[in-house]
Protein backbone atom coordinates (compact mmCIF):
# COMPACT_ATOMS: atom_id res chain seq x y z
CA UNK A 1 0.00 0.00 0.00
CA UNK A 2 2.34 2.65 1.03
CA UNK A 3 5.09 1.77 -2.14
CA UNK A 4 1.89 2.48 -4.01
CA UNK A 5 1.53 5.35 -3.01
CA UNK A 6 4.81 6.47 -2.91
CA UNK A 7 5.79 5.49 -6.02
CA UNK A 8 4.01 7.76 -8.45
CA UNK A 9 4.92 10.71 -5.79
CA UNK A 10 8.59 9.64 -6.32
CA UNK A 11 8.58 9.61 -10.15
CA UNK A 12 6.43 12.73 -10.46
CA UNK A 13 9.45 14.57 -8.20
CA UNK A 14 12.63 12.95 -9.84
CA UNK A 15 11.08 14.67 -13.47
CA UNK A 16 10.68 17.76 -11.98
CA UNK A 17 14.41 17.48 -9.71
CA UNK A 18 15.62 16.91 -13.33
CA UNK A 19 14.33 20.27 -14.98
CA UNK A 20 15.06 22.47 -12.60
CA UNK A 21 18.90 21.81 -12.65
CA UNK A 22 19.39 21.50 -16.23
CA UNK A 23 17.81 24.30 -16.69
CA UNK A 24 20.08 26.45 -14.26
CA UNK A 25 23.72 24.73 -15.73
CA UNK A 26 22.23 26.03 -19.17
CA UNK A 27 21.52 29.18 -18.25
CA UNK A 28 25.00 29.38 -16.08
CA UNK A 29 26.61 28.41 -19.39
CA UNK A 30 24.90 30.90 -21.47
CA UNK A 31 25.38 33.73 -19.06
CA UNK A 32 29.27 32.78 -19.10
CA UNK A 33 29.10 32.30 -22.97
CA UNK A 34 27.74 35.70 -24.10
CA UNK A 35 29.94 36.95 -21.55
CA UNK A 36 33.21 35.86 -23.60
CA UNK A 37 31.28 36.43 -26.79
CA UNK A 38 31.49 39.98 -25.46
CA UNK A 39 35.15 39.96 -23.84
CA UNK A 40 36.80 37.82 -27.01
CA UNK A 41 34.73 40.44 -29.96
CA UNK A 42 35.58 43.53 -28.35
CA UNK A 43 39.18 44.45 -30.03
CA UNK A 44 37.50 43.67 -33.48
CA UNK A 45 34.14 46.14 -32.49
CA UNK A 46 36.68 48.57 -31.52
CA UNK A 47 38.56 48.74 -34.57
CA UNK A 48 35.01 48.96 -36.29
CA UNK A 49 33.79 52.05 -33.98
CA UNK A 50 37.21 53.83 -34.57
CA UNK A 51 37.30 53.16 -38.34
CA UNK A 52 33.83 54.82 -38.19
CA UNK A 53 34.77 57.20 -35.95
CA UNK A 54 31.29 57.62 -34.38
CA UNK A 55 30.36 58.15 -30.68
CA UNK A 56 29.27 55.13 -29.38
CA UNK A 57 27.41 53.54 -26.09
CA UNK A 58 27.84 50.84 -24.04
CA UNK A 59 25.05 49.25 -25.47
CA UNK A 60 25.85 49.44 -28.79
CA UNK A 61 29.02 48.25 -28.31
CA UNK A 62 27.37 44.81 -26.68
CA UNK A 63 25.20 44.68 -29.49
CA UNK A 64 28.05 44.99 -31.86
CA UNK A 65 29.79 42.31 -30.58
CA UNK A 66 27.04 40.18 -30.10
CA UNK A 67 26.44 40.35 -34.15
CA UNK A 68 29.91 40.42 -35.90
CA UNK A 69 30.14 38.14 -39.33
CA UNK A 70 33.20 36.64 -38.59
CA UNK A 71 33.75 36.76 -34.67
CA UNK A 72 36.58 35.45 -32.60
CA UNK A 73 33.32 33.45 -30.76
CA UNK A 74 29.78 33.77 -32.17
CA UNK A 75 27.05 34.42 -29.84
CA UNK A 76 24.98 31.59 -28.65
CA UNK A 77 22.00 32.95 -30.84
CA UNK A 78 24.11 33.58 -33.94
CA UNK A 79 24.92 29.91 -33.70
CA UNK A 80 21.49 28.77 -33.45
CA UNK A 81 20.33 31.28 -36.18
CA UNK A 82 23.28 29.34 -38.27
CA UNK A 83 21.76 26.23 -37.22
CA UNK A 84 18.41 26.80 -38.26
CA UNK A 85 19.40 28.93 -41.56
CA UNK A 86 21.60 25.51 -42.34
CA UNK A 87 19.29 22.64 -41.57
CA UNK A 88 15.56 23.82 -41.60
CA UNK A 89 15.39 26.35 -44.56
CA UNK A 90 17.78 24.07 -46.48
CA UNK A 91 16.69 21.34 -48.80
CA UNK A 92 18.45 18.26 -47.52
CA UNK A 93 20.37 17.52 -50.38
CA UNK A 94 22.00 20.73 -50.44
CA UNK A 95 25.55 20.93 -50.08
CA UNK A 96 24.36 23.96 -47.46
CA UNK A 97 22.61 21.43 -45.60
CA UNK A 98 24.14 20.52 -42.33
CA UNK A 99 21.54 17.27 -42.36
CA UNK A 100 23.32 16.63 -45.15
CA UNK A 101 27.07 16.78 -43.81
CA UNK A 102 25.55 14.61 -40.72
CA UNK A 103 24.53 12.17 -42.98
CA UNK A 104 28.05 11.22 -44.55
CA UNK A 105 29.86 11.59 -41.32
CA UNK A 106 27.05 9.14 -39.49
CA UNK A 107 27.19 6.71 -42.33
CA UNK A 108 31.04 6.45 -42.28
CA UNK A 109 30.02 6.64 -37.92
CA UNK A 110 28.28 3.63 -38.31
CA UNK A 111 29.74 1.68 -40.76
CA UNK A 112 32.87 2.37 -38.35
CA UNK A 113 31.31 1.52 -35.60
CA UNK A 114 29.94 -1.87 -36.62
CA UNK A 115 33.25 -2.86 -37.99
CA UNK A 116 34.93 -2.06 -34.63
CA UNK A 117 32.08 -3.88 -32.81
CA UNK A 118 32.50 -6.80 -34.46
CA UNK A 119 36.51 -6.58 -34.27
CA UNK A 120 36.50 -5.44 -30.90
CA UNK A 121 34.03 -8.69 -29.92
CA UNK A 122 36.04 -10.84 -32.29
CA UNK A 123 39.61 -10.14 -30.64
CA UNK A 124 38.14 -10.12 -27.09
CA UNK A 125 36.83 -13.65 -27.98
CA UNK A 126 40.49 -14.95 -29.06
CA UNK A 127 41.83 -13.02 -25.74
CA UNK A 128 39.80 -14.47 -23.61
CA UNK A 129 40.01 -18.45 -24.93
CA UNK A 130 43.76 -17.94 -26.18
CA UNK A 131 46.44 -16.96 -23.50
CA UNK A 132 48.83 -16.61 -25.99
CA UNK A 133 46.61 -14.21 -27.51
CA UNK A 134 46.46 -12.26 -24.22
CA UNK A 135 49.70 -12.04 -23.66
CA UNK A 136 51.16 -11.19 -26.76
CA UNK A 137 48.04 -8.85 -28.54
CA UNK A 138 47.28 -6.69 -25.45
CA UNK A 139 50.03 -4.75 -24.92
CA UNK A 140 49.58 -3.83 -29.23
CA UNK A 141 46.27 -3.08 -28.87
CA UNK A 142 47.14 -0.31 -25.96
CA UNK A 143 50.11 1.10 -27.64
CA UNK A 144 47.13 1.39 -30.86
CA UNK A 145 45.49 4.18 -28.92
CA UNK A 146 48.05 5.99 -27.87
CA UNK A 147 49.09 6.94 -31.60
CA UNK A 148 47.35 10.05 -32.23
CA UNK A 149 44.38 9.85 -34.62
CA UNK A 150 45.41 13.26 -35.95
CA UNK A 151 48.53 11.78 -36.96
CA UNK A 152 47.84 8.97 -38.55
CA UNK A 153 44.71 9.46 -39.82
CA UNK A 154 46.07 11.44 -43.20
CA UNK A 155 48.24 8.65 -43.70
CA UNK A 156 45.38 6.30 -43.60
CA UNK A 157 43.25 8.06 -46.24
CA UNK A 158 46.90 8.78 -48.42
CA UNK A 159 47.44 5.53 -48.07
CA UNK A 160 44.33 3.72 -49.02
CA UNK A 161 43.65 6.43 -51.57
CA UNK A 162 46.53 4.94 -53.82
CA UNK A 163 45.06 1.92 -53.73
CA UNK A 164 41.86 2.67 -55.12
CA UNK A 165 39.83 2.90 -51.69
CA UNK A 166 38.49 6.97 -51.31
CA UNK A 167 35.00 8.03 -49.58
CA UNK A 168 33.03 5.95 -47.04
CA UNK A 169 35.52 3.12 -46.38
CA UNK A 170 38.83 5.22 -45.40
CA UNK A 171 36.81 7.17 -42.78
CA UNK A 172 35.24 4.43 -41.16
CA UNK A 173 38.49 2.20 -40.65
CA UNK A 174 39.71 5.37 -38.65
CA UNK A 175 35.79 5.20 -36.57
CA UNK A 176 36.68 1.38 -36.23
CA UNK A 177 40.32 2.21 -35.04
CA UNK A 178 39.21 4.25 -32.41
CA UNK A 179 36.33 2.28 -31.73
CA UNK A 180 37.28 -1.02 -31.70
CA UNK A 181 39.13 -0.48 -28.59
CA UNK A 182 36.76 0.18 -25.99
CA UNK A 183 34.37 -3.27 -26.93
CA UNK A 184 37.76 -5.27 -26.74
CA UNK A 185 38.70 -3.96 -23.20
CA UNK A 186 34.78 -4.11 -21.79
CA UNK A 187 33.77 -7.27 -23.77
CA UNK A 188 37.80 -9.05 -22.16
CA UNK A 189 35.94 -7.74 -18.49
CA UNK A 190 32.60 -9.15 -19.54
CA UNK A 191 33.71 -12.78 -20.94
CA UNK A 192 35.54 -13.01 -17.59
CA UNK A 193 32.63 -11.91 -15.40
CA UNK A 194 30.98 -14.79 -14.28
CA UNK A 195 32.01 -16.07 -10.97
CA UNK A 196 33.94 -19.23 -10.63
CA UNK A 197 30.40 -20.93 -8.84
CA UNK A 198 28.63 -20.63 -12.61
CA UNK A 199 31.87 -21.92 -14.01
CA UNK A 200 31.80 -24.97 -12.68
CA UNK A 201 28.01 -25.68 -13.10
CA UNK A 202 29.12 -25.50 -16.35
CA UNK A 203 32.17 -28.30 -15.73
CA UNK A 204 29.49 -30.51 -13.86
CA UNK A 205 27.12 -30.61 -17.10
CA UNK A 206 30.30 -31.23 -19.37
CA UNK A 207 29.38 -28.58 -21.61
CA UNK A 208 32.14 -27.83 -24.35
CA UNK A 209 33.38 -24.31 -24.63
CA UNK A 210 31.42 -23.13 -27.28
CA UNK A 211 28.26 -23.96 -24.81
CA UNK A 212 30.05 -21.75 -22.09
CA UNK A 213 30.34 -19.42 -24.13
CA UNK A 214 26.93 -19.38 -25.86
CA UNK A 215 25.07 -19.85 -22.84
CA UNK A 216 27.49 -18.33 -19.47
CA UNK A 217 29.76 -15.50 -20.93
CA UNK A 218 28.17 -14.24 -23.86
CA UNK A 219 24.95 -13.43 -21.50
CA UNK A 220 27.04 -12.21 -18.93
CA UNK A 221 28.90 -9.46 -20.59
CA UNK A 222 25.71 -8.19 -22.51
CA UNK A 223 25.99 -5.23 -19.76
CA UNK A 224 29.39 -4.77 -20.73
CA UNK A 225 28.66 -4.96 -24.62
CA UNK A 226 26.29 -1.71 -24.12
CA UNK A 227 29.20 0.70 -22.10
CA UNK A 228 31.71 -0.35 -24.29
CA UNK A 229 29.33 0.63 -27.56
CA UNK A 230 28.15 3.64 -25.97
CA UNK A 231 32.20 4.76 -25.46
CA UNK A 232 32.45 3.45 -28.65
CA UNK A 233 30.16 5.25 -30.93
CA UNK A 234 31.20 8.40 -29.57
CA UNK A 235 34.54 7.34 -30.57
CA UNK A 236 33.62 6.58 -33.93
CA UNK A 237 32.26 9.64 -34.59
CA UNK A 238 35.36 11.45 -33.65
CA UNK A 239 37.06 8.85 -36.33
CA UNK A 240 34.96 9.62 -38.98
CA UNK A 241 35.27 13.75 -38.23
CA UNK A 242 38.76 12.86 -38.08
CA UNK A 243 38.87 11.14 -41.44
CA UNK A 244 36.76 13.68 -43.01
CA UNK A 245 39.81 17.06 -42.34
CA UNK A 246 42.50 15.62 -45.14
CA UNK A 247 39.37 15.02 -47.75
CA UNK A 248 38.28 18.04 -47.87
CA UNK A 249 35.81 18.56 -50.23
CA UNK A 250 34.08 15.36 -49.97
CA UNK A 251 31.68 16.39 -47.69
CA UNK A 252 30.61 15.31 -43.72
CA UNK A 253 30.76 17.24 -40.26
CA UNK A 254 34.84 17.36 -40.90
CA UNK A 255 35.04 19.12 -44.05
CA UNK A 256 32.67 21.61 -42.87
CA UNK A 257 34.96 22.74 -39.69
CA UNK A 258 37.80 22.68 -42.13
CA UNK A 259 36.11 24.87 -44.41
CA UNK A 260 35.00 27.12 -42.03
CA UNK A 261 38.19 27.59 -40.03
CA UNK A 262 39.92 27.96 -44.33
CA UNK A 263 37.40 31.18 -44.34
CA UNK A 264 37.11 32.45 -40.77
CA UNK A 265 33.41 31.33 -40.57
CA UNK A 266 33.57 30.62 -36.90
CA UNK A 267 29.84 30.36 -36.46
CA UNK A 268 29.42 27.88 -39.44
CA UNK A 269 32.43 26.05 -37.30
CA UNK A 270 29.91 25.79 -34.38
CA UNK A 271 27.25 25.16 -35.58
CA UNK A 272 28.93 21.85 -37.41
CA UNK A 273 29.94 21.68 -33.26
CA UNK A 274 26.76 21.62 -32.18
CA UNK A 275 25.39 19.47 -35.07
CA UNK A 276 28.05 16.71 -34.14
CA UNK A 277 27.34 16.83 -30.67
CA UNK A 278 23.42 16.30 -30.86
CA UNK A 279 24.74 13.22 -33.26
CA UNK A 280 26.92 11.80 -30.67
CA UNK A 281 24.52 12.42 -27.87
CA UNK A 282 21.39 10.57 -30.28
CA UNK A 283 23.31 7.17 -30.70
CA UNK A 284 24.24 7.25 -27.51
CA UNK A 285 20.53 7.48 -26.76
CA UNK A 286 19.41 5.05 -29.23
CA UNK A 287 21.87 2.59 -27.47
CA UNK A 288 20.87 3.14 -24.12
CA UNK A 289 17.63 2.87 -25.63
CA UNK A 290 18.33 -0.52 -26.74
CA UNK A 291 20.27 -1.11 -23.68
CA UNK A 292 17.61 -1.09 -21.72
CA UNK A 293 15.11 -2.64 -23.88
CA UNK A 294 17.58 -5.81 -23.75
CA UNK A 295 18.17 -5.59 -20.03
CA UNK A 296 14.39 -5.76 -19.01
CA UNK A 297 14.09 -8.53 -21.49
CA UNK A 298 17.10 -10.52 -20.03
CA UNK A 299 15.32 -9.78 -16.53
CA UNK A 300 18.06 -7.56 -15.07
CA UNK A 301 16.61 -6.36 -11.33
CA UNK A 302 14.96 -3.12 -12.05
CA UNK B 1 48.75 -46.59 -5.21
CA UNK B 2 50.57 -43.23 -6.74
CA UNK B 3 48.21 -43.57 -9.59
CA UNK B 4 46.45 -40.72 -9.33
CA UNK B 5 41.95 -40.81 -10.08
CA UNK B 6 42.53 -44.35 -11.73
CA UNK B 7 39.80 -47.18 -11.52
CA UNK B 8 42.46 -50.14 -11.07
CA UNK B 9 41.13 -50.65 -8.08
CA UNK B 10 37.97 -52.90 -7.86
CA UNK B 11 36.28 -50.64 -5.68
CA UNK B 12 32.42 -50.44 -6.71
CA UNK B 13 32.43 -52.69 -9.60
CA UNK B 14 29.70 -55.19 -9.65
CA UNK B 15 28.98 -54.20 -5.57
CA UNK B 16 27.11 -51.43 -4.35
CA UNK B 17 29.46 -48.80 -4.04
CA UNK B 18 29.28 -45.64 -6.09
CA UNK B 19 31.94 -43.92 -4.70
CA UNK B 20 35.19 -45.63 -3.65
CA UNK B 21 38.11 -43.46 -2.42
CA UNK B 22 41.60 -45.02 -1.57
CA UNK B 23 43.88 -43.24 -0.02
CA UNK B 24 43.84 -40.13 -1.10
CA UNK B 25 45.90 -37.04 -1.21
CA UNK B 26 45.38 -33.59 -2.44
CA UNK B 27 48.09 -30.98 -2.11
CA UNK B 28 47.14 -27.58 -3.46
CA UNK B 29 50.02 -25.55 -4.89
CA UNK B 30 49.24 -21.94 -3.62
CA UNK B 31 51.51 -18.42 -3.43
CA UNK B 32 52.40 -19.11 0.06
CA UNK B 33 53.49 -23.24 0.05
CA UNK B 34 51.86 -26.02 -0.37
CA UNK B 35 48.90 -26.80 0.96
CA UNK B 36 47.89 -30.64 1.93
CA UNK B 37 43.87 -29.84 1.49
CA UNK B 38 42.65 -33.78 1.86
CA UNK B 39 45.01 -37.06 3.51
CA UNK B 40 44.77 -40.71 3.32
CA UNK B 41 41.05 -40.27 2.42
CA UNK B 42 39.51 -43.88 2.14
CA UNK B 43 35.90 -43.90 2.03
CA UNK B 44 32.79 -45.98 0.52
CA UNK B 45 29.79 -45.12 0.15
CA UNK B 46 26.89 -47.40 -1.09
CA UNK B 47 23.87 -46.58 -3.71
CA UNK B 48 21.04 -44.79 -2.31
CA UNK B 49 23.30 -43.91 1.24
CA UNK B 50 22.70 -39.98 2.25
CA UNK B 51 26.33 -39.24 4.00
CA UNK B 52 27.22 -35.98 5.04
CA UNK B 53 30.86 -34.69 5.54
CA UNK B 54 31.19 -32.58 9.31
CA UNK B 55 33.81 -30.83 10.10
CA UNK B 56 35.29 -27.55 10.53
CA UNK B 57 36.49 -25.07 7.86
CA UNK B 58 39.61 -26.22 6.48
CA UNK B 59 38.90 -29.83 7.07
CA UNK B 60 38.54 -30.54 3.27
CA UNK B 61 35.10 -31.16 3.52
CA UNK B 62 34.20 -29.27 0.03
CA UNK B 63 37.22 -29.79 -1.25
CA UNK B 64 36.67 -33.89 -1.08
CA UNK B 65 33.44 -32.89 -2.65
CA UNK B 66 34.96 -31.99 -5.31
CA UNK B 67 37.20 -34.12 -6.30
CA UNK B 68 34.23 -36.42 -6.29
CA UNK B 69 32.56 -34.43 -8.44
CA UNK B 70 36.02 -33.80 -10.82
CA UNK B 71 36.37 -29.88 -9.97
CA UNK B 72 39.39 -30.94 -8.56
CA UNK B 73 42.11 -33.54 -9.25
CA UNK B 74 44.00 -35.88 -6.02
CA UNK B 75 47.74 -35.85 -6.60
CA UNK B 76 47.98 -39.48 -5.08
CA UNK B 77 45.81 -42.12 -4.27
CA UNK B 78 42.41 -43.70 -5.97
CA UNK B 79 38.57 -42.40 -6.26
CA UNK B 80 36.23 -44.31 -8.62
CA UNK B 81 32.47 -43.41 -8.90
CA UNK B 82 30.05 -46.10 -10.43
CA UNK B 83 33.46 -47.63 -11.27
CA UNK B 84 34.68 -44.89 -13.76
CA UNK B 85 37.39 -42.28 -13.28
CA UNK B 86 35.21 -39.61 -11.69
CA UNK B 87 36.00 -37.54 -15.18
CA UNK B 88 34.50 -40.07 -16.91
CA UNK B 89 31.65 -40.17 -14.27
CA UNK B 90 31.43 -36.58 -14.77
CA UNK B 91 30.95 -36.83 -18.50
CA UNK B 92 28.75 -39.25 -18.34
CA UNK B 93 26.93 -36.99 -16.10
CA UNK B 94 26.65 -38.93 -13.11
CA UNK B 95 25.54 -36.30 -10.83
CA UNK B 96 24.07 -33.23 -9.53
CA UNK B 97 26.15 -30.51 -7.93
CA UNK B 98 24.26 -28.15 -5.72
CA UNK B 99 26.74 -25.39 -4.49
CA UNK B 100 26.84 -23.26 -1.61
CA UNK B 101 25.08 -20.15 -2.97
CA UNK B 102 22.31 -21.11 -5.74
CA UNK B 103 24.61 -19.71 -8.77
CA UNK B 104 20.82 -19.52 -10.87
CA UNK B 105 21.79 -17.38 -14.39
CA UNK B 106 20.29 -13.97 -12.99
CA UNK B 107 19.15 -13.49 -17.19
CA UNK B 108 17.26 -16.88 -17.15
CA UNK B 109 14.02 -17.40 -15.66
CA UNK B 110 13.94 -20.09 -13.02
CA UNK B 111 12.19 -22.29 -15.57
CA UNK B 112 14.92 -21.80 -18.15
CA UNK B 113 17.35 -22.50 -15.34
CA UNK B 114 16.23 -25.60 -14.58
CA UNK B 115 16.42 -25.78 -18.49
CA UNK B 116 20.13 -25.23 -18.10
CA UNK B 117 21.73 -28.80 -17.97
CA UNK B 118 19.35 -30.12 -20.42
CA UNK B 119 19.94 -27.74 -22.83
CA UNK B 120 23.36 -28.58 -22.78
CA UNK B 121 22.87 -32.06 -22.72
CA UNK B 122 20.47 -32.27 -25.49
CA UNK B 123 17.19 -33.07 -24.71
CA UNK B 124 14.45 -32.09 -26.68
CA UNK B 125 12.15 -29.03 -26.04
CA UNK B 126 9.04 -31.54 -25.05
CA UNK B 127 11.18 -33.30 -22.76
CA UNK B 128 12.78 -30.15 -21.27
CA UNK B 129 9.11 -28.61 -20.58
CA UNK B 130 7.99 -31.86 -18.77
CA UNK B 131 11.18 -31.89 -17.17
CA UNK B 132 11.06 -27.89 -15.78
CA UNK B 133 7.20 -28.58 -14.52
CA UNK B 134 8.10 -32.13 -12.66
CA UNK B 135 11.18 -30.57 -10.95
CA UNK B 136 10.03 -27.38 -9.68
CA UNK B 137 6.73 -29.38 -8.50
CA UNK B 138 9.05 -31.73 -6.22
CA UNK B 139 10.77 -28.45 -4.94
CA UNK B 140 7.16 -26.66 -4.18
CA UNK B 141 8.12 -24.45 -6.91
CA UNK B 142 4.67 -24.99 -9.19
CA UNK B 143 3.93 -21.73 -10.79
CA UNK B 144 7.41 -19.88 -10.84
CA UNK B 145 8.58 -21.44 -13.85
CA UNK B 146 8.97 -17.86 -15.21
CA UNK B 147 9.79 -15.51 -12.49
CA UNK B 148 13.06 -14.34 -12.87
CA UNK B 149 15.92 -15.15 -9.61
CA UNK B 150 15.62 -12.19 -7.77
CA UNK B 151 12.29 -12.37 -7.30
CA UNK B 152 12.47 -15.36 -4.95
CA UNK B 153 13.93 -15.61 -1.41
CA UNK B 154 16.89 -16.84 -0.63
CA UNK B 155 15.33 -20.26 0.35
CA UNK B 156 13.88 -20.89 -3.27
CA UNK B 157 16.82 -19.85 -5.08
CA UNK B 158 18.20 -22.24 -3.45
CA UNK B 159 15.37 -25.14 -3.67
CA UNK B 160 15.47 -24.10 -7.48
CA UNK B 161 18.91 -24.85 -7.82
CA UNK B 162 18.18 -28.44 -6.56
CA UNK B 163 15.50 -28.60 -8.92
CA UNK B 164 18.28 -27.86 -11.55
CA UNK B 165 20.81 -30.62 -9.90
CA UNK B 166 17.79 -33.25 -10.62
CA UNK B 167 16.45 -31.81 -13.38
CA UNK B 168 18.87 -34.92 -15.59
CA UNK B 169 18.45 -37.14 -13.35
CA UNK B 170 21.41 -38.21 -12.07
CA UNK B 171 21.92 -40.78 -9.75
CA UNK B 172 24.12 -38.92 -7.00
CA UNK B 173 23.30 -35.42 -5.68
CA UNK B 174 26.57 -33.98 -4.34
CA UNK B 175 25.62 -30.76 -1.91
CA UNK B 176 28.08 -28.56 -0.55
CA UNK B 177 26.43 -26.02 2.19
CA UNK B 178 23.53 -25.58 0.65
CA UNK B 179 21.65 -24.38 3.22
CA UNK B 180 24.50 -23.09 4.64
CA UNK B 181 23.42 -19.38 4.32
CA UNK B 182 19.86 -19.56 5.12
CA UNK B 183 18.43 -18.90 8.53
CA UNK B 184 17.63 -21.45 10.96
CA UNK B 185 13.78 -21.55 10.27
CA UNK B 186 14.03 -22.01 6.18
CA UNK B 187 16.77 -24.39 6.77
CA UNK B 188 14.78 -26.90 9.37
CA UNK B 189 11.83 -26.82 6.22
CA UNK B 190 14.02 -27.28 3.32
CA UNK B 191 16.14 -30.21 5.78
CA UNK B 192 12.79 -31.96 5.93
CA UNK B 193 11.83 -31.16 2.17
CA UNK B 194 15.38 -32.70 1.32
CA UNK B 195 14.61 -35.80 3.30
CA UNK B 196 11.51 -35.91 1.81
CA UNK B 197 12.89 -36.00 -1.76
CA UNK B 198 15.62 -38.52 -1.16
CA UNK B 199 13.30 -40.55 -0.18
CA UNK B 200 11.18 -40.31 -3.09
CA UNK B 201 14.12 -40.11 -5.50
CA UNK B 202 15.95 -42.91 -4.45
CA UNK B 203 19.25 -40.83 -5.11
CA UNK B 204 22.73 -41.12 -3.54
CA UNK B 205 23.21 -37.88 -1.32
CA UNK B 206 26.78 -36.36 -0.38
CA UNK B 207 26.21 -33.74 1.64
CA UNK B 208 28.79 -31.50 3.42
CA UNK B 209 27.84 -29.18 6.13
CA UNK B 210 29.10 -27.67 9.39
CA UNK B 211 25.92 -28.19 11.71
CA UNK B 212 25.43 -31.01 13.77
CA UNK B 213 21.84 -31.18 14.27
CA UNK B 214 21.70 -31.07 10.15
CA UNK B 215 23.88 -33.81 9.63
CA UNK B 216 22.50 -35.85 12.49
CA UNK B 217 18.93 -35.31 10.92
CA UNK B 218 19.62 -35.76 7.19
CA UNK B 219 22.49 -38.68 7.18
CA UNK B 220 22.59 -42.51 7.18
CA UNK B 221 26.52 -42.15 7.96
CA UNK B 222 28.20 -39.29 8.94
CA UNK B 223 31.54 -38.36 7.91
CA UNK B 224 34.29 -36.63 11.01
CA UNK B 225 36.67 -34.41 9.53
CA UNK B 226 39.71 -32.50 10.71
CA UNK B 227 41.83 -30.09 9.18
CA UNK B 228 45.51 -29.69 8.55
CA UNK B 229 45.90 -31.91 6.92
CA UNK B 230 42.14 -32.66 5.78
CA UNK B 231 41.50 -36.22 7.01
CA UNK B 232 38.96 -38.55 7.86
CA UNK B 233 38.39 -39.19 11.98
CA UNK B 234 35.39 -41.00 12.17
CA UNK B 235 32.75 -42.30 10.44
CA UNK B 236 29.29 -42.32 12.61
CA UNK B 237 26.35 -44.96 11.29
CA UNK B 238 23.15 -42.34 11.89
CA UNK B 239 20.23 -45.32 12.23
CA UNK B 240 17.30 -43.05 12.69
CA UNK B 241 15.44 -44.68 10.36
CA UNK B 242 13.65 -43.31 7.02
CA UNK B 243 11.06 -41.36 9.32
CA UNK B 244 12.09 -38.29 10.54
CA UNK B 245 9.97 -35.71 12.12
CA UNK B 246 11.88 -32.50 13.01
CA UNK B 247 10.98 -33.28 16.81
CA UNK B 248 13.55 -36.27 16.17
CA UNK B 249 15.83 -33.72 17.57
CA UNK B 250 14.87 -33.86 20.83
CA UNK B 251 15.00 -38.36 21.09
CA UNK B 252 17.63 -39.48 23.51
CA UNK B 253 19.12 -41.64 19.60
CA UNK B 254 19.78 -38.35 18.02
CA UNK B 255 21.15 -36.20 21.03
CA UNK B 256 23.73 -39.76 21.35
CA UNK B 257 24.56 -39.82 18.03
CA UNK B 258 24.75 -35.42 18.00
CA UNK B 259 26.78 -35.88 20.87
CA UNK B 260 29.55 -38.31 19.47
CA UNK B 261 30.05 -36.53 16.33
CA UNK B 262 30.93 -33.04 18.44
CA UNK B 263 33.11 -35.85 20.54
CA UNK B 264 34.68 -36.32 17.17
CA UNK B 265 34.95 -32.80 15.81
CA UNK B 266 36.32 -31.92 19.50
CA UNK B 267 39.04 -34.91 19.58
CA UNK B 268 39.66 -34.26 15.89
CA UNK B 269 40.40 -30.34 16.14
CA UNK B 270 43.72 -29.14 17.19
CA UNK B 271 43.43 -25.59 18.91
CA UNK B 272 46.93 -24.38 18.23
Amino acid sequence: MATTALTPVARRSAGQGRIVPVATMVLVIMVIWYGFTVYLNARWQFQVFDRAGEDWTLWQFVAGTFSQDRPVLPAPHQVIVELWNSTVMQDVTSRRSLFYHAWITLSATLLGFVMGTVLGIALAVLIIHNRAVDRSLMPWLIASQTIPILAIAPMVVVVLASIGLTGLVPKSLISTYLSFFPVVVGMVKGFRSPDALQMDLMRTYNASRGEVFAKLRWPSAIPYLFTSMKVGVAASLVGAIVGELPTGAAGGLGSRLLAGSYYGQTTQIWAALFMAAALSATLIFAIGAVEKRVLKRTGVQP
Amino acid sequence: MAATSVDTEAHGQGGTSVIAAHDLDLTFNTNDGPVHALSGIDLEIDRGEFVSFIGPSGCGKTTLLRVIADLEKPTAGSISINGMSPEAARKARAYGYVFQAPALYPWRTIGKNIALPLEVMGFDRAERQRRIRDNLALVDLAGFENKFPWQLSGGMQQRASIARALSFDPDMLLMDEPFGALDEIVRDHLNEQLLRLWAKTQKTVVFVTHSIPEAVFLSTRIVVMSPRPGRIHDIITCDLGPDRPLEIRETPAFLEIAHRVREGLRAGHSYD
